[in-house]
């Protein structure tokens, strides 16, 4: 199900207005507004989910696996990420949500949290051996993160941990565990990711770091909420599922895979704005004291993603008393060290640069591109008002030198032309009359 | 026939904290336009920022020039005053004469000259107390 082009986030034509709302709010300027109505640039865009949050009229999405797709296997394990504990008031313990996912149809679930766990654990083994010249790390776990960083900052890709995302450490060890326990093959088993956001979905379709991924499938948290909802009992039963410890949990907000791997000299920061600022003085090397970076493009952390039900800011406070009833020992004690051998833990592909910005692969022609940018910009009147479709003037000018857009998209240009054109009109008029 | 030349100058006003790494970061997104190698980009971004907060901290206020042919970026930074007395003591690891202010915004580490000297592939410094400064600095870039 492997896709080099599959992006998570879509636009329903039918409900977009051709309004500036998303255009304006792109982090890597990947939209568009032509005839009417938005275009996503597809090598430009990162599936942050930004304009699924800002847009009116519902018009953009993300592309999920539906339910059914589980039966297209013969054994299903269900893989939640940690923020959907946060989804759901009152609870006493995880396991709840476990009982309530083997309730639903599923035949088995792995925590997300207790990948989240071994690969804590993992990383802190790794910062043991690196030279501080890699320093600040960069974690890998918010993949709208990484694929900014190759947009936007791919000088700061050897800072990104070469490590797999938890839910890619689950899927290896639930569908091994499971097969072993069962007998069965691996290619009978289907492991599905419970996602709160779209980025996660093209991750899986179109991995960063690794050939592919270990997840067969991930299901929107909004699409099984209700259903999984109805199937909860009040209170855990005596199976106690749950064996995730508190540091695994709390990855499900901002901070918490800070706090697990690196408590001291880390910095977290949520909100993909806060993140591309910080980065910029990354890049400065204004941080020269930091060792751990932890980046997510939503507001609270995973517990704020598009697919999620829950106001953020309640989820992460069901998520903080969630974690006081974990198995409160640090990873470095509660995983076993066979986990770090048994199980490839490290990506094996190079993460490369996405040369999306650059105007031209040959440095002279873009230099000769950028030139003509420059004079365009001049010409323009710089309100970054979008009516051209293009978010801001200077984006305008570079669609312009690329080909892609004319000045008389921009409709002051336009208005000014009209007005000479208008004033010919009336001499010409007066001429004649004589 | 001459080598194409793209030049750009920014002008930074002393003590203007508020716009503190602006100049450096228009820099850099039309040096990420231009596909310049990631390497030198790093080297010329840690450079371009030190050399815009000196701007601020310590001069009465100058410019700062960035030139580029397809082999080579020239950046350069100028100012009217108050000029370097002791150069050699300035390019000390650690020396700095950063204000009250300035210590206080956290900057002022006396690292700025030296990071510059060591990011650039060619670097120089002329100063005259009451005349100003000029910095140049070269980076090489790879062909293919």
């Amino acid at each position: 199900m492997q896709d080099k082009r599959f992006h998570s986030v879509r636009l329903d034509k039918e409900k977009c207005r051709g309004c500036t709302n998303c255009l304006k709010r792109c982090p890597t300027e990947a939209i568009r507004v032509r005839a009417g109505r938005a275009h996503i640039i597809d090598e430009r865009c990162i599936d942050c989910g930004e304009c699924i949050r800002v847009c009116e009229n519902h018009a953009k999405y993300a592309l999920t696996d539906p339910l059914a797709t589980i039966n297209d296997f013969k054994y299903k394990i269900a893989l939640p990420a940690p923020s959907l504990y946060g989804q759901f008031k009152k609870l006493i313990s995880p396991s709840q949500i476990l009982e309530g996912l083997l309730h639903m149809g599923f035949d088995d679930v792995f925590e997300v949290a207790s990948g989240a766990d071994i690969v804590t654990r993992a990383i802190r083994e790794r910062m043991r051996s690196m030279s501080p010249e890699r320093f600040p790390i960069i974690s890998s776990a918010c993949p709208a993160i990484t694929r900014l960083i190759q947009v936007r900052f791919p000088e700061l890709i050897p800072h990104i941990i070469d490590m797999r995302q938890p839910m890619e450490v689950a899927a290896m060890v639930a569908k091994r565990e499971f097969c072993q326990k069962h007998g069965v093959s691996e290619e009978d088993v289907g492991c599905f990711f419970i996602t709160p956001c779209a980025a996660k979905m093209t991750a899986i379709r179109n991995p960063i770091g690794q050939e592919k991924s270990a997840v067969d499938g991930a299901i929107s948290m909004l699409e099984i909420y209700g259903l999984l909802a109805g199937h909860i009992k009040n209170y855990p039963s005596a199976l106690n599922l749950s064996t995730a410890t508190s540091y695994g949990v709390g990855w499900a907000n901002n901070g918490g895979e800070a706090a697990a791997v690196c408590p001291e000299k880390s910095m977290a920061v949520d909100g993909i704005e806060n993140v591309i600022r910080v980065l910029e003085e990354i890049e400065n090397n204004k941080l020269r004291d930091l060792v751990f970076f932890e980046g997510a493009a939503c507001t609270g952390g995973c517990v704020g993603g598009p697919l999620t039900f829950e106001n953020s800011y309640i989820a992460r406070n069901a998520i903080r008393s969630l974690m006081k009833g974990c198995d409160l020992r640090h990873p470095d004690e509660a995983v076993k060290t066979s986990y770090l051998t048994k199980y490839p833990l490290q990506t094996t592909k190079k993460i490369v640069p996405n040369s999306v910005m650059k105007l031209d692969d040959d440095i002279t022609e873009a230099m000769r591109k950028m030139e003509q940018m420059e004079e365009i910009v001049k010409s323009l009147p710089g309100y970054d008002c979008g009516s051209c479709g293009s978010p801001t003037c200077r984006t305008f000018a570079e669609d312009i030198v690329r080909g892609h857009a004319s000045k008389m998209d921009c409709i002051h240009i336009l208005k000014d032309q009209l007005k000479i054109m208008a004033q010919k009109m009336v001499e010409l008029a007066k001429t004649t009359r004589e | 026939m001459q080598e194409l030349t793209l030049a750009d100058t920014y002008q930074v006003k002393a003590q203007d904290y508020a716009m503190a790494g602006d100049a450096s970061a228009a820099i850099k997104r039309k040096l990420k336009q231009l596909g310049v190698d990631s390497g030198v980009l790093r080297r010329i971004a840690v450079a371009c920022y030190e050399a815009e907060l000196n701007l601020i901290i310590h001069s009465i206020g100058g410019t700062l020039t960035i030139s580029m042919t397809p082999s080579e970026i020239k950046l350069a930074s100028s100012d009217a005053g108050p000029g370097i007395p002791n150069i050699d003591q300035a390019l000390t690891e650690g020396f700095s004469t950063a204000s009250e202010e300035a210590r206080n915004l956290g900057f002022g580490a006396g690292m700025g000259l030296p990071n510059m000297k060591r990011n650039a592939d060619e670097f120089h410094i002329e100063s005259e107390v009451g005349k100003g400064t000029q910095i140049r600095m070269r980076f090489h870039i790879k062909q293919g």
